[in-house]
This record gives C-alpha cells, sequence and structure tokens, in this order.
C-alpha cells in the first residue's frame, strides 16, 4: 500500500512517500505529485522522501523519471533523500543516479 | 535443505504483484539467503509479475502462473502466462526499450542483473515463461558447516 504526504515550502515541494513503490501503487504516487505540481505552478524544486519506502521496482522508478522530465521541462529539478542501501542498488542499476541528485537529508537537498 | 515446492495462479491484476514478490521472499526465506538477496529476489519477482500484467494480456486480465522450487539449495522461480507472447526477445531485453513513455524498460535487465541466471522462452500469442535461478552465497560459502538454529 502507499501513502503520499506533500509540504510545500516556498517554490520547493516535499513529497514523502511511505510504503511500496510498484506497478499498482505508482499511478497514486504520480496523480498526487502531477495535482500539485498543476497547483503551484511556480514550484522549480521536487524533493522526494524516501525514508519510508520499503520497495521499488522499474515501475515505480519509471514514475520518478516522469516526474524528473517534468521538473527539468519547467527549467527545476528534482532531488531525492534518505534512499536506502538496497533502494540505492535499483537507482543505481537504472542510472538514474547519474541524473538525479540524492541527499542524506532536506538541508543537504535546499543547500545543492 | 530438503526440497520443497509452491505453486500459485494469480490473475494479472497489478494488486498482485505485490501479493507475488511477499510469497516469493517468504519462500526464499527457507535457504540462507541474506536480507539484500531477499530484496534482489522481491525486485525479480515484482519485474517479471509486472511484465505479465503490463504486456501478455491488452484486452482484459488472464492468467499468470509462479511455481517456486527449492531443490540442492537452489532458489527456483518459474513465472509463466499465456498471452501476448514476444516477438523479438532480444529487442526487449534491451534496457530502456519501451513502448510507454513513462516505462524505462528495465525489468528483464533488473531480472538478470539480480538473480545468477535467467531464462526467457516466448511464442507469439502463446505466452512467456521466465524462469530464474538463485542460490544463497552465504550458503554456498559455509557449505559442510552445520547450521546452527
Amino acid at each position: 500500500m502507499l501513502r503520499i504526504e506533500t509540504e510545500r515550502i516556498g517554490a520547493t515541494l516535499f513529497v514523502q512517500i511511505n510504503g511500496e513503490l510498484d506497478l499498482h501503487t505508482s499511478p497514486a504516487f504520480k496523480e498526487t505529485v502531477e495535482e500539485k505540481l498543476i497547483q503551484y505552478d511556480f514550484i522549480k524544486h521536487l524533493v522526494i522522501d524516501f525514508t519510508n519506502v520499503e520497495f521499488i521496482d522499474s515501475s515505480g522508478l519509471g514514475v520518478i523519471l516522469g516526474r524528473f522530465k517534468h521538473m527539468t521541462q519547467r527549467g527545476g529539478r528534482l532531488s531525492a533523500i534518505n534512499v536506502s542501501a538496497p533502494l540505492r542498488k535499483v537507482f543505481e542499476l537504472s542510472g538514474l543516479l547519474r541524473i538525479m541528485g540524492i541527499y542524506d537529508d532536506r538541508r543537504q537537498a535546499m543547500g545543492s | 535443505m530438503t526440497s520443497n515446492y509452491l505453486k500459485l495462479k494469480f490473475p494479472s491484476l497489478p494488486q498482485n504483484v505485490g501479493l507475488a514478490r511477499m510469497m516469493a521472499a517468504s519462500f526464499a526465506a527457507q535457504l540462507e539467503f541474506t536480507l539484500a538477496e531477499i530484496e534482489e529476489i522481491r525486485v525479480a519477482v515484482s519485474e517479471a509479475v509486472s511484465n505479465c500484467v503490463i504486456h501478455a494480456y491488452p484486452v482484459k486480465p488472464g492468467l499468470v502462473q509462479m511455481d517456486l522450487t527449492i531443490k540442492h539449495n537452489n532458489l527456483v522461480i518459474k513465472i509463466r502466462d499465456f498471452g501476448k507472447g514476444i516477438v523479438d526477445i532480444e529487442q526487449a531485453k534491451q534496457a530502456t526499450f519501451s513502448t510507454e513513455p513513462e516505462r524505462m524498460g528495465l525489468g528483464l535487465v533488473f531480472m538478470e542483473s539480480f538473480m545468477d541466471d535467467m531464462g526467457i522462452e516466448s511464442q507469439p500469442e502463446e505466452g512467456t515463461t521466465v524462469v530464474m535461478k538463485k542460490h544463497p552465497e552465504r550458503g554456498s560459502a559455509n557449505a559442510g558447516l552445520s547450521r546452527i538454529s
């Protein structure tokens, strides 16, 4: 199952994902984030918090990449924070580490 | 470790992807896989079953069969559908080959990377079978030593 919490601070949208991000749950993540990006069209930095993400596969990575593309198109960026070792392995294999910033916490992501 | 098996049949629904990987992980825990290896098995199964959901039955859900076997300290996972099939398996194996804009097309790449062995057979309009194998590295290293439980 998936639960998503969002918090906007200025032009930064923080998204905390709780649960598993796979084929079944990815559409809900995409819908929630897109809704916020449309509501706040001035958002320039999307920060995704993976602290409570228990699982991710290529379907989950696909929607992350989709949001990365959206942010790039609007001249913004996407960062990830608190990516655990198992998740980092999946990110690494996908090549997303080469294009996304991954940080230890919010402060590092904001200061990047 | 004595031999064991588990056979599952379920419809190709997205909500069954998580169920399939949970069953595979629980079954795999009978062997001495590390937590990292169990996570790899979860990803591989998730990818294989997701492929059945996404590609095998474009019109309505169809049957997915997952057979889990333990034999001689090896885990064997066979995932089979009876759907559309793959016309060009080599092309499908190429990373980022995907017909959808938000799909990374990395399922087969992950399966090959995370399992010790992965084979795929497919016939158009007859279905696809994926067989993946993995053995615990720790179990191999400690072969011959008694297991303390």
